[in-house]
């Protein structure tokens, strides 16, 4: 399908009409034949034009990335979407619109292509620098001195409460804002485990400020 | 906003949400029925709990989130 399509303008205003694809070109991917290439075509056009949105939504930050590049993330993401969608098919249970559920592969593929390519050459820190300019932020004398213990009590727990795993990836992911695909990526693992590391880790943090007298909302 | 405000909102990102909350790939599963369900004015969050503490706290989930909203709006005009 990039062969075809590559070539295009980045053109993201094209408004597709609600329900564009109704329960019988669903049935039509389930099946074979013409009718199922046809139904596939418009899937993948459904499925450029998500991938272009998020590109277009996006550009601002991608400014030094060529048009054509970015139309060839488009188009990679809108075909490895289609790819997901044919096989995830049968897990399609009417429970949203198809038209909804499809567009969330391709912007799940486009966003992961456009975050990696935001960071390429980017060095990823693993390492603590940021709580210099966490701390330097000026507030009044006593919310300043507030603010302090709590950052000391945070710093502290991140020492010697957490693995040396969850630690990585709470000062890489929470502190130093490294996208979550990027750091999958470099530590060759899933955005769900990662960020289930993350969530255990900020649970153990929010205990022991909580246990070490910083009030915080309750755990359920 | 103050550099107080500043800081506490930046502590809160920091220390995420709390109470229950989706892992990512439920949040991937269950993403297209909360953005139907918001844009036809339905109470999502109360439909699929969890989701809003999810995307609070991730902010990957959270661009496609938006970006779906976003793109499901733009269709209905």
């Amino acid at each position: 399908m990039s062969g075809s399509t590559s070539a295009e303008p980045l053109v993201y205003a094209r408004r597709v009409p609600e329900h564009t694809l109704q329960e019988p070109e669903v049935e039509a991917l389930r099946g074979d034949g013409p009718e199922r290439e046809r139904a596939i075509a418009g899937l993948h056009e459904l499925l450029l034009r998500a991938a272009r949105f998020e590109v277009s939504r996006r550009r601002a930050a991608l400014s030094h990335v060529r048009g054509e590049e970015l139309e060839d993330i488009a188009t990679q993401a809108a075909d490895d979407a289609l790819m997901a969608v044919l096989a995830k098919l049968d897990d399609f249970r009417g429970e949203s619109r198809f038209t909804t559920w499809a567009y969330k592969f391709a912007l799940l593929e486009a966003g992961v292509r456009l975050r990696k390519r935001a960071w390429q050459g980017r060095e990823v820190v693993m390492e603590p620098e940021s709580w210099t300019a966490f701390a330097d932020r000026r507030a009044s004398a006593h919310d300043e001195l507030e603010q302090a213990e709590l950052l000391g009590a945070l710093k502290k727990a991140v020492d010697t409460c957490l693995s040396p795993h969850q630690r990585e990836v709470f000062v890489a992911l929470a502190l130093n804002e490294v996208p979550i695909d990027v750091l999958a990526e470099r530590l060759q693992t899933t955005r769900g485990a990662l960020y289930k590391t993350l969530h255990d880790a900020r649970r153990k943090l929010r205990l022991e400020l909580a246990a070490a007298g910083f009030a915080r909302p309750e755990e359920s | 906003m103050t550099p107080q405000e500043e800081q506490h909102e930046q502590l809160e990102r920091l220390l995420g949400p709390t109470g229950h909350e989706l892992s990512c790939d439920e949040c991937f599963d269950l993403l297209d029925q909360y953005v139907d369900l918001e844009v036809t004015g339905a109470d999502a969050d109360a439909r699929i709990p969890g989701m809003r503490a999810h995307l609070t706290g991730c902010p990957a989930c959270n661009e496609e989130h938006e970006s779906l909203r976003a793109l499901v709006t733009d269709d209905r005009g």
